[in-house]
């Protein structure tokens, strides 16, 4: 007995989730194949949630998704050795009643969303991993799973197996992650009470701030940290780029201790008890490494198409986004009685490239080139901001004039004046 | 041959944590697995039913979410479920649970009569390893607890022979049927289920049965009314400040053997006393 589906759901994350629930929804006979033992039990995810790109699928997720808090304040901070300088936005209009980003836990929060999946009538099914897809002439056809009898075939295969898809690699859909796209970023969650996390971070009620974090911690390296309130819990990471990884030879969890201990965070995360660790590549090429989104048969979603907006740090509305959009693809082509050849799935790559998703990659383009190029970004010019504020809150009997002197000297010292033009002015480029 | 398995879905005592700030033990969150024991039982079952040809029944008793359990046992290959579910039964203790599984297990054996009834030794949250032997004792079935392997099942002849592990060693022991049996753990591993099982477990239909279904008339014999059991107490036991002691190392067995009898009699006179080592 051979099964076949109208479409077939590599993964439960947020890219799966969110292409196997439209798929359901409108009706199609789907099967979502995830090998974790429960959606989200492999999952890392800081993490942010964005309203917008869950609410484009399940309009209602306030009532019932499991979600921490609700984000009011950014903070961002430049670490040196012992201090940080940062700004920090706070607002109560994020106070509204359907805020925009909120902080989740992603075990809770992929069980919650596989539920509506399963509830809008797609078939799920855990703990079974796919080997590799099944092809005939050039088409995809189904997947081979690591059971017995373990051929499913289907119309169309979605891939949202994540970062390093080793699926689309065996396929020959795209090569090896280049170590200079991709971060590794580690993670511990600390638990604290809720009481003494709302006096921590003056908040009240289900309110959370976010903090990021650049500078001394990466020891120089392309990366960032993070720190998130959740409900009774905190949860701080810290990622690179893995080619400074190895380059640098520092551990990655050497600088989550070491941000542990710096200063401007021991108060923060005092008295808590860690809970989890955690490891997980971030695909952070951007719009020049995402490879080719569709074939014959077959599309791919979410971080396994490098689908990650490293500088806002975005990567699961993304995900949800893209798997959407492959699934109204799916769906699309259905209504019309079109069959989902490589031809016929341009639609998606279309529908991608006009919603933020391309565009935003698109907008940051020349990004990672010029990080890798400038490593000053991440070693130099936070020690001078540190140094340029402390100099200039030192009450000394020295003159403002002079102040802003040494300041300046200090900057065209560590970087000249070319350099310091060169820098904004890429950067300007690069963001614009 | 039908085979009845009884299974428990058990918190995963690997994955319990302590509530940092209460203290507490955190359930909520905890995944429930199928007891240990249990998963051999079905595994055992299921490899009659490869050698001999059999109908695997797995049946449960508790909340809706057990359903979870069952499904899986029919992902490992059991052909039918049973879930046993009803407020009545909240609060069993083992006298209850093995009366109602008793009579669910009675239920099914109209349908098909029941030729043998698989538990696990026991549950790892409950420990007490009294759920079998109790299910035995009311269906009048012969009992062979601890059992590591079924070594052969003569239908026609209605006898099946285990080893069994006692504290002396390995028994072997020949039985009529139908029997009762508990297993240990490491008597074998669950296979690894095929896909096409995969997918019945997704779509098969877990009946529920409840009190009347399972033809319980007396509702005084389930539940918390039927449990005579009152935990009255909890506390973690303290270790022993006694320190172990080495005698005749360097003996030979008869040597041993005497210096453990010097010792038992000079430190426990009373117990030597009562074995009749030293004459009152
Ligand atoms: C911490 C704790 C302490 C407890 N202490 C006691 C106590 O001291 N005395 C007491 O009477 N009760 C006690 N209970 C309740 C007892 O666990 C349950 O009443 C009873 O359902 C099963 O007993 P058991 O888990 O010890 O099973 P065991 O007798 O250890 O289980 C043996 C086998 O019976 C089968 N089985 C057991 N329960 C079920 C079920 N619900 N459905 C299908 N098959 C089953 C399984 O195959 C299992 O491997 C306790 C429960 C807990 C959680
Ligand atoms: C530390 C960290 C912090 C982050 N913070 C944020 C944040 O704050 N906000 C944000 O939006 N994004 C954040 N991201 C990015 C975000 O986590 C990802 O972009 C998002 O999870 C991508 O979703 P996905 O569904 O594509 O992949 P995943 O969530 O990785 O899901 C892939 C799924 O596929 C399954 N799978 C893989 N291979 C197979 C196979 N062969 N067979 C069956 N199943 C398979 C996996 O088990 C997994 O469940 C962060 C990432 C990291 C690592």
């Amino acid at each position: 007995m051979t099964e076949k589906f109208d479409a077939i759901v590599v993964g439960a994350g947020p890219a799966g989730n969110a292409a196997a629930y439209t798929l359901a929804s409108a009706g199609l006979d789907v099967l979502q194949l995830e090998r974790g033992e429960t959606p989200g039990t492999k999952n890392v995810q800081g993490a942010i949630l964005y309203s917008d790109a869950l609410e484009r699928i399940i309009p209602d997720f306030r009532n019932d998704a499991p979600l921490e808090r609700h984000v009011i304040e950014q903070r961002m901070w430049v670490l040196d050795e012992d201090s940080f300088i940062g700004t920090s936005y706070r607002s109560d209009a994020f106070n509204s009643e359907s805020p925009n980003r909120y902080t989740i836990l992603r075990a809770p929060f992929d069980k919650w969303f596989s539920e509506k999946v399963r509830a809008a009538g797609a078939l799920v099914i855990c703990e079974t991993t796919v080997t590799e897809l099944l092809q005939e002439n050039g088409r995809v056809v189904g997947v081979r799973t690591d059971r017995e009898d373990g051929d499913i075939y289907a119309d169309v295969v979605i891939l949202a197996d994540g970062v390093n898809s080793l699926l689309a690699k065996k396929a020959g859909f795209h090569g090896e992650l280049d170590p200079k796209n991709v971060a590794l970023a580690v993670k511990e969650i600390h638990f604290l009470s809720e009481e003494i996390i709302q006096s921590r971070f003056n908040i009240k009620g289900n309110e959370g701030v976010v903090i990021e974090i650049a500078g001394a911690v990466t020891h120089g390296m392309v990366g960032t940290a993070f720190l998130y309130t959740n409900r009774e819990s905190i949860t701080l990471g810290i990622g690179c780029l893995l080619s400074d990884f190895k380059k640098s030879g520092v551990a990655p969890y050497t600088l989550l201790e070491e941000l542990k201990n710096h200063p401007a965070i021991i108060p923060l995360i005092e008295g808590g008890e860690m809970k989890e660790y955690a490891a997980h590549l971030i695909p952070e090429g951007g719009y020049k490494a995402v490879p080719r989104l569709y074939g014959e048969g077959w599309m791919i979603a979410g971080d396994s198409a490098g689908l990650v907006n490293a500088v806002h740090r975005e990567g699961s509305n993304l995900a949800m986004t893209s798997g959407r959009l492959a699934a109204e693809t799916v769906i699309s082509l259905k209504g019309k009685g079109l069959p989902c050849t490589q031809a016929n799935l341009g639609i998606y790559k279309a529908a991608l490239d006009g919603s933020f998703v391309m565009k935003d990659l698109k907008k940051y383009r020349q990004l990672p080139e010029i990080l890798h190029g400038n490593p000053h970004f991440f070693s130099v010019y936070p020690q001078l901001l540190n140094r340029a504020a402390h100099t200039m809150l030192t009450v000394d009997g020295e003159d403002k004039h002079s102040k802003e002197k040494t300041v300046r000297n200090s900057f065209v010292e560590h970087r000249s004046l070319f350099g310091l033009v060169g820098d904004a002015f890429r950067m300007w480029r690069a963001t614009r | 041959m039908h085979i009845v398995v009884c299974i428990k879905q058990v918190p995963d005592s690997a994955q319990i944590r302590v509530h940092p700030v209460t203290n507490t033990i955190m359930r909520q969150g905890v995944p429930a697995i199928i007891n240990p024991f249990d998963l051999a039982a079905i595994e055992e079952a299921l490899q009659l039913k490869d050698r001999y040809g059999a109908r695997v029944t797995v049946l449960t008793m508790g909340p809706p979410q057990a359903e979870a359990a069952l499904r899986k046992a029919i992902a490992y290959g059991a052909d039918d479920v049973v879930l046993l579910t009803d407020r009545a039964f909240a609060g069993a203790d083992t006298l209850a649970t093995s009366f109602a599984l008793a009579q669910a297990i009675r239920k099914l054996g109209e349908e098909e009569a029941v030729d043998l009834v698989m538990t696990g030794k026991q549950t790892i949250d409950g420990d007490t390893a009294q759920v079998g032997p109790g299910i035995a004792k009311r269906l009048d079935l012969q009992l062979l607890t601890y059992v590591s392997e079924i070594t052969d099942l003569d239908l026609s002849a209605g006898k099946i022979t285990v080893q069994r592990r006692s504290e002396g060693g390995v028994q072997v022991i020949k039985t009529r049927l139908p029997a009762l049996i508990t297993m240990l753990e490491s008597s074998n591993t669950i296979r690894f289920a095929s896909m096409p099982n995969m997918f019945r477990a997704e779509r098969q239909v877990v009946p529920q049965w409840n009190r009347d279904r399972a033809g319980i008339e007396d509702a005084s014999k389930i539940g918390l009314k039927g449990s005579p059991t009152v935990v009255s107490k909890i506390f973690t036991p303290r270790p022993s400040s006694q320190r172990a002691k080495m005698v005749g190392a360097d003996l030979d067995a008869t040597g041993v053997a005497n210096a453990v009898l010097d010792v038992l009699s000079s430190d426990h006179p009373r117990f030597a006393r009562e074995i009749g080592l030293v004459t009152p």
